[in-house]
C-alpha cells in the first residue's frame, strides 16, 4: 500500500509547484492519464496476492480520486487567480467627469400648457385650440361688447387689413367652442392674444391666455368658487385661498376679479403681493345670457362659468422669470435652460 | 378716485365701526381699494396763536421775530413768512409737535431762539399753497388746537378707476356712500338741497344736437365771497383737487359729491346756451389757457353762437370765473358718453368731467345737483340770489328698467339659498323699488343703475351677491355627468412632435412674433413680402403678417451665434397665406425648422434634417412623405438647387431648403443653414396608418450588391428600375456605400431578396437582377467595372 501513498506525496509535491492551467493540465495526464501513474499501480493489480486485490483496488481509486480532486480544486484557484489579475489590470473609471450632454429644450409656455391642460383634462375639460386672427363677431360681438365699447379703441386692438384683427383675449373662441359642442360643455382653450401696447419688463403685445368654460344645467356661483380653488390648487401644488371680487366684464354676468392669497407670505403680506396679502389672478364670471343665446344655448336651461388665466403670468410666476420680454426674444441662452418634460 | 370717510359719515353714521373692516369689505363688494391715507396723523400740538408782535431779524432780510400768543404763554418765534402781520391768528406748531412727519424742536435761528413754526397750509398737508402763513379767520380762543378748529383729520381711500367703469353712480361720494349703507344696514341720509321756486327770465337753451340728453342751467346773481370755506377746500385738496375760488371751488365739490360734473359760467359773459356740433373745426382756447383744435363731431356749448366751454370736458378761458365776478351761469348737463370719449381722446383732453360722462351719467341728477349747490352756495353766501327760472331741456330720457326676480332664479345660479327677505332688503339698500308679485320680485331698476348697468335679472344677482359676500359661500362642486375626454390630433400630435424635436433631435422651441420685423429681415437680406397688414402698428416696418415661419426663425438664429456651434430651433407658430374667397386671412398653423452648425458639412446637415423630417412622418403617421425636388421657390432666400417639396398622398405639405448663397453669407459665412417648413393642419389632417405587419419568412434572405456608376441621376431614378417591376421577392433596398470623386459618381445598393415559403434559387435572383440592369441601361446607369 506504500506506494498508493508515495504516489500521493509525490503528485502533491509537484501539484505545489504547478502554477497555470497547462501545467495541471499536465499533471493530469501524467497521474490520470490513460499510460499514467494511476493506470500504472492498477497495472499492477495483477501481481497481487488475490486476498488482497480487493484493498489494494480500493486504495488506487481513493487515490484517483484525490488526485481529481485535488486537480479540480487548483483549477478553480487558477480560474480565480486569472479574473483577480484581470480585475486587477482594469481601469478604474471616473464616475465623478461631467457628461456633456446635449438637450434639447421646450418652450416655458409649452411647459405650463400642458402642465394646465393635464389637470384639466383629468377634470373632463376637452382641450381646444383657437386661431389667432378673429373677426369682429367673435372678438366682441358674440362677447356683448358693445359697438362703443373702449376695449374696441384702436389703441388696444390689432386691426388688419382683411377687416379681420389679431385676438385680444382668448375669450374670442367662447362662441365657436358652444357653437361646436353645445351644452352640456366643458372646455379650456389655450391661446395667444395680441394686445397694441409698448412692451417693457411685464408687458407684452403677445402673451398667452387660457380660457376656460364650463356649462350645464343649474351651474352657479358655488361651483365656480370650487372649480377655480381646485384647479388652482393643482396648478401651484398646494392648497390655496381664493376669493372673488366684484369685477366687470361685459361677457359675464356677475363678473369677478379672482384672488389667490400670497403663496409667498401665506397672506401675511410681502413686496411680491404690494403687501396686501393677495394676488389678483384671474378675471372670472357667470357667463352673460347674452353671450350662451349668441353661442346657440338655452338660455333658461342653461347656466355656465367661464374664467382667464394667464398662462404667461404662471409662467412667470412659476418659473422666475422676471421680464416678460425673454418669452418672445428667441434667446437660447434663456430659453435653453427649460429642458424637459 | 379719492374718497373721504369724513364726507361718507355725513351720508351714513359710520359711527363705532371698524373703518379699515369697512374699506376692506367695499373691496369685496363694490370696487378695488388701492390705498388707505390717513389724513391729519401726523400733525401734534400745532395750535391758534396770536402773531402779538413782529421785530425785523438783526441779521437776515427775510426772517423776523415774532411774539406768539398761544394761550397760555407767549412765544418766542423766528419766521420767514412774507405776509406776517401783528393780529394775525395762524397755525403754530409748538415745540414737541409734529407736522408733516417731522418733529418740532426749540431751535436757535440766524442767532435767536425760536419755540415752534408758524405754518402755512401746505405745512399742515391741508393744500399745497406754501405762499405764506396760514390765516385763522375763525373766532377760537387761543390755543385750541388745530384739529378740533378744522376737519383735518380723514380716511381717504383711492379706489381704482378701472374697477368703477361699470358704475357711472359711483363717481361721487354719494354713490359711495349709498353702498356702505348697504353693506353696512344703516340708512342713508338724504341730501339736503335747496327747494325754493325759482323765478325770472330762464336763460334760453337750444339743443341742436342728439349727443344732449339734458341741459339744465340757472343764473345766480350777487355772489360776494370768493374764498370757499377751509373745510370745503380742505377735503377737495384731500380728494385731489386743488382750490381754486368759491364757484369753481363748488362746481367741483358738487362732482366729488355727486358725480355730476358741473360748469359755472361767468353770468356777465353768458346771456343764452346753444349746444350743437361743431361744424368745421376751429380754434378754442380751453380755462387752462391752451389753444386747442377744436374738428368736426366736437360738441361744443355756445353763447351767442360763440363757443364757450368743449361739451363734458373743458369750460372755455373768456367765460371763466374771475375774482370780480358777482353773476354765475350754471350748466348742470348729461351728455353722450361715447361722443364725450372720442372728443376727449381726439383732443387728448381727458378732464374729470369727460371721464365721469364717459361711464354714462344718469341724467335725472342734473336738477338735483343744480338745487344741491344752490344749497351749498347759500350756506356760505346767503346774500347769494336765483335769478332766472331753472332752464331744464330733458331731450333724452332712460326708459325705465322692470325686472323679475324670484327665489328659485337665485337660488340655482349662486347656488345656495338666499331667503326673500335677504333678496327684498339688498336691493332696497340699493336704491331698487321692490314689489313681491307672484313668489318673486317686480324690481325697478334706479335711475343711477339705468344707463347700461344694470339691464337684466342676472345684474341683479350681482347685487345680492356681492353684498352678501363672496366669502361666505359655500364652496361645492357640480352634479355633471362624465364624459370621455379624447385629445384632437391638433393637440396630441402637436405635442409628438415637440416631444421629438426636443427629445430626440435636442432642438430647442422659441416663440416668436407673428407680424415681419423688416430691420431684422433686412440684415439678412431678406425682403418682407406682401401679405396682409397691421394697420395701426406703431412701427410700419413691423406691419406685415409673416407668411412663413423662416425668415424670423432665421433672425433667431443669427442671434444666437453666440449661443453653440451647432444648435437647431422650431417654432410651432401660425402665418397667413395669401386670402379665402370671402377675404379673410387664410391662417395656417405651421412647423418652422432652422438648423445652423458652424463645425460640419452643409452636406451633412441637409441629411440631417431630411432624416429628421422622414422620422417625424414615420413615428406619428406610420408612413412616409415623399421629398421631391422643387422646381422654382417661392421665395428669393430658397437656394435654387437645393430646395425639396414635402409631399403626402400627391398634396404639398412643406418644404426643406438651404439658403440662397447671399442670405447665408449674411446670416453667417463660416455656418451651414438648413431650413424646413410643414403645414401643421394639413399635417394633422393626414390620417393615422395602422400598424403593417407580415410574419417573417422563416428562409433565408438572399443580399445582392449592385455598384453603380450613376451619373446625374438621383436614386430616386435609379430605384424606379426595381419598383417599376414589384418584384414581390424584393424586400428591401438600402444605399450602402455613395462615391464622388469629382469626374465619376457611384452607388452602391444592396437589394435583399426572400419569399415566405421557399428558398430563393440564385438563378431566380439573377433573372431579376438582369432585367434591372437592363432598365437602368436605359437611363444611362451601368454596373461598375
Amino acid at each position: 500500500m506504500n506506494e498508493t501513498k508515495e504516489l500521493l506525496i509525490k503528485f502533491e509535491e509537484a501539484l505545489a509547484n504547478a502554477d497555470s492551467s497547462e501545467a495541471l493540465e499536465a499533471l493530469r495526464v501524467e497521474y490520470c492519464g490513460k499510460k499514467g501513474h494511476v493506470a500504472g499501480l492498477m497495472g499492477q493489480l495483477k501481481n497481487v496476492p488475490n486476498e488482497e486485490k480487493k484493498a489494494f483496488g480500493q486504495a488506487v481509486n481513493e487515490v484517483k480520486q484525490e488526485i481529481e480532486k485535488k486537480l479540480a480544486e487548483a483549477q478553480a484557484e487558477i480560474v480565480k487567480k486569472e479574473e483577480q489579475k484581470l480585475i486587477d489590470s482594469a481601469e478604474d473609471y471616473d464616475v465623478s467627469l461631467p457628461m456633456d450632454m446635449e438637450m434639447g429644450s421646450y418652450h416655458p409656455i409649452t411647459l405650463i400648457q400642458r402642465e394646465v391642460e393635464e389637470i384639466f383634462r383629468t377634470m373632463g375639460f376637452t382641450i381646444e385650440d383657437f386661431s389667432e386672427i378673429v373677426d369682429d363677431f367673435n372678438c366682441f360681438e358674440a362677447l356683448n361688447i358693445p359697438k362703443h365699447h373702449p376695449a374696441r379703441d384702436m389703441q388696444d386692438t390689432y386691426y388688419l387689413s382683411s377687416g379681420q384683427l389679431l385676438k385680444t383675449h382668448t375669450s374670442a373662441a367662447q362662441n365657436s367652442i358652444m357653437k361646436k359642442y353645445g351644452a352640456p360643455l366643458r372646455a379650456i382653450f389655450p391661446g395667444r392674444c395680441f394686445r397694441n401696447e409698448s412692451t417693457d419688463a411685464s408687458h407684452e403685445n403677445t402673451f398667452f391666455q387660457m380660457e376656460g368654460i364650463m356649462i350645464d344645467e343649474d351651474i352657479s356661483i358655488s361651483n365656480l368658487i370650487y372649480f377655480m380653488k381646485t384647479m388652482l390648487s393643482e396648478v401651484f401644488g398646494q392648497d390655496v385661498t381664493v376669493r372673488l371680487r366684484p369685477g366687470f366684464f361685459p361677457f359675464v354676468e356677475p363678473g369677478f376679479e379672482l384672488d389667490i392669497q400670497c403663496l409667498v407670505c401665506g397672506g401675511e403680506g410681502c413686496p411680491t403681493c404690494k403687501h396686501s396679502g393677495w394676488l389678483e389672478l384671474c378675471p372670472c364670471g357667470m357667463i352673460h345670457p347674452n353671450v350662451l343665446n349668441y353661442g346657440g344655448i338655452d338660455t333658461e336651461k342653461y347656466t355656465g362659468f367661464a374664467f382667464g388665466l394667464g398662462l404667461t403670468r404662471l409662467a412667470m410666476m412659476k418659473y422666475g422669470i422676471k421680464d416678460i420680454r425673454i418669452l418672445n426674444s428667441g434667446n437660447l441662452k434663456s430659453l435653453s435652460q427649460f429642458i424637459g418634460k | 378716485m379719492f374718497v373721504s370717510m369724513n364726507w361718507i359719515n355725513e351720508f351714513v353714521d359710520l359711527s363705532g365701526l371698524n373703518i379699515e373692516e369697512l374699506i376692506h369689505r367695499f373691496t369685496l363688494s363694490t370696487a378695488e381699494v388701492e390705498d388707505i391715507y390717513y389724513k391729519g396723523n401726523d400733525l401734534e400740538k400745532v395750535v391758534a396763536g396770536k402773531i402779538i408782535s413782529i421785530e425785523n431779524h438783526p441779521n437776515s432780510k427775510k426772517l423776523h421775530l415774532l411774539k406768539v400768543d398761544v394761550g397760555e404763554k407767549v412765544l418766542d418765534i423766528v419766521c420767514g413768512a412774507p405776509n406776517v402781520r401783528e393780529g394775525m391768528v395762524v397755525p403754530v406748531a409748538m415745540a414737541g409737535g409734529r407736522v408733516c412727519g417731522g418733529e418740532i424742536k426749540n431751535a436757535v435761528v440766524a442767532g435767536y431762539e425760536s419755540a415752534g413754526m408758524c405754518c402755512s397750509e401746505s405745512e399742515l398737508g391741508i393744500s399745497d399753497d406754501h405762499s405764506g402763513l396760514m390765516e385763522i379767520f375763525e373766532d377760537v380762543a387761543l390755543g385750541t388746537d388745530i384739529c378740533d378748529i378744522y376737519p383735518v383729520k380723514d380716511i381717504i381711500f383711492e379706489v381704482d378707476n378701472k374697477s368703477l367703469t361699470n358704475r357711472p353712480d359711483l363717481w361721487g361720494h354719494y354713490g359711495i356712500a349709498r353702498e356702505f349703507s348697504a353693506i353696512t344696514k344703516r340708512p342713508l341720509r338724504a341730501l339736503a338741497i335747496d327747494e325754493c321756486e325759482y323765478d325770472g327770465e330762464e336763460i334760453p337753451v337750444e339743443v341742436k344736437s342728439d349727443a344732449v340728453y339734458r341741459y339744465s342751467a340757472l343764473r345766480i346773481n350777487n355772489i360776494k365771497k370768493t374764498v370757499s370755506p377751509v373745510a370745503m377746500r380742505i377735503r377737495l385738496f384731500y380728494c385731489g383737487m386743488r382750490g381754486i375760488n368759491l364757484l369753481a371751488d363748488l362746481t367741483n365739490y358738487l362732482m366729488l359729491e355727486m358725480g355730476q360734473p358741473m360748469h359755472a359760467f361767468d353770468g356777465k359773459k353768458v346771456q343764452s346756451i346753444g349746444i350743437g356740433m361743431a361744424e368745421n373745426g376751429g380754434k378754442f382756447t380751453t380755462l387752462d389757457g391752451v389753444e386747442r383744435d377744436t374738428g368736426e363731431n366736437t360738441l361744443l356749448i355756445l353763447n351767442n353762437d360763440e363757443p364757450v366751454a368743449v361739451a363734458g370736458i373743458m369750460g372755455g378761458l373768456d367765460s371763466e370765473i374771475v375774482g370780480d365776478t358777482d353773476s354765475v351761469v350754471l350748466e348742470s348737463a348729461n351728455f353722450d358718453g361715447v361722443c364725450v370719449r372720442k372728443t376727449s381722446s381726439r383732443m387728448g383732453l381727458r378732464t374729470d368731467a369727460s371721464a365721469r360722462y364717459e361711464k354714462i351719467l344718469d341724467p335725472e341728477m342734473t336738477v338735483t345737483a343744480i338745487r344741491r349747490f344752490v344749497k351749498l352756495l347759500k350756506d356760505i353766501d346767503d346774500g347769494a340770489v336765483v335769478v332766472s327760472k331753472l332752464a331744464d331741456k330733458y331731450v333724452k330720457k332712460y326708459p325705465e328698467i322692470e325686472l323679475f326676480i324670484d327665489k328659485k332664479y337665485v337660488d340655482r345660479y349662486t347656488g345656495i339659498s338666499f331667503s326673500n327677505e335677504q333678496i327684498e332688503e339688498t336691493l332696497v339698500s340699493l336704491g331698487f323699488k321692490v314689489t313681491a308679485e307672484n313668489d318673486g320680485f317686480k324690481v325697478i331698476v334706479p335711475s343711477w343703475r339705468s344707463t347700461k348697468d344694470v339691464t337684466i335679472k342676472a345684474d341683479l344677482i350681482e347685487e345680492i351677491t356681492r353684498i352678501f359676500g363672496y366669502d361666505n359661500f359655500e364652496i361645492k362642486t357640480t352634479l355633471s355627468a362624465l364624459k370621455p375626454v379624447r385629445a384632437e390630433a391638433v393637440k396630441s400630435e402637436d405635442a409628438l412632435i415637440k416631444d421629438l424635436l426636443v427629445n430626440k433631435f435636442k432642438l430647442h422651441e422659441v416663440h416668436s412674433y407673428i407680424w415681419c420685423d423688416g430691420k431684422k429681415y433686412k440684415k439678412l437680406g431678406i425682403d418682407v413680402e406682401e401679405n396682409c397688414t397691421i394697420l395701426n402698428i406703431p412701427t410700419p416696418e413691423n406691419g406685415t403678417i409673416r407668411n412663413s415661419m423662416i425668415p424670423t426663425l432665421l433672425t433667431i438664429a443669427y442671434e444666437n451665434k453666440s449661443f453653440a456651434p451647432t444648435f437647431g430651433i422650431f417654432e410651432c407658430g401660425r402665418v397667413v397665406d395669401g386670402y379665402l374667397e370671402n377675404g379673410y386671412c387664410n391662417e395656417r398653423r405651421r412647423l418652422g425648422v432652422v438648423l445652423y452648425d458652424k463645425v460640419g458639412t452643409e452636406k451633412d446637415l441637409y441629411f440631417k434634417m431630411l432624416n429628421m423630417l422622414k422620422f417625424i412622418f414615420r413615428d406619428i403617421k406610420h408612413d412616409d412623405a415623399d421629398f421631391t425636388k422643387a422646381v422654382t421657390v417661392a421665395h428669393a432666400y430658397q437656394h435654387p438647387k437645393n430646395t425639396a417639396e414635402i409631399s403626402w398622398g400627391g398634396e404639398k405639405l412643406g418644404e426643406m431648403f438651404t439658403l440662397h448663397p447671399m442670405n447665408n453669407q449674411k446670416l453667417d459665412k463660416n455656418a451651414a443653414v438648413v431650413c424646413a417648413e410643414i403645414d401643421l393642419d394639413k399635417f394633422f389632417a393626414i390620417a393615422v396608418a395602422d400598424a403593417k405587419y407580415a410574419d417573417p419568412s422563416k428562409f433565408p434572405a438572399i443580399d445582392y450588391d449592385l455598384s453603380l456608376v450613376i451619373a446625374d441621376k438621383k436614386y430616386a431614378d435609379i430605384k424606379a428600375a426595381w419598383e417599376s417591376k414589384n418584384i414581390p421577392e424584393l424586400t428591401s433596398a438600402k444605399v450602402i456605400d455613395m462615391f464622388d470623386d469629382g469626374t465619376t459618381k457611384s452607388m452602391t445598393v444592396r437589394l435583399s431578396f426572400s419569399a415566405p415559403d421557399r428558398t430563393l434559387a440564385m438563378d431566380e435572383i439573377q433573372a431579376h437582377i438582369d432585367s434591372i440592369l437592363a432598365s437602368l441601361k436605359e437611363i444611362g446607369v451601368e454596373l461598375k467595372q
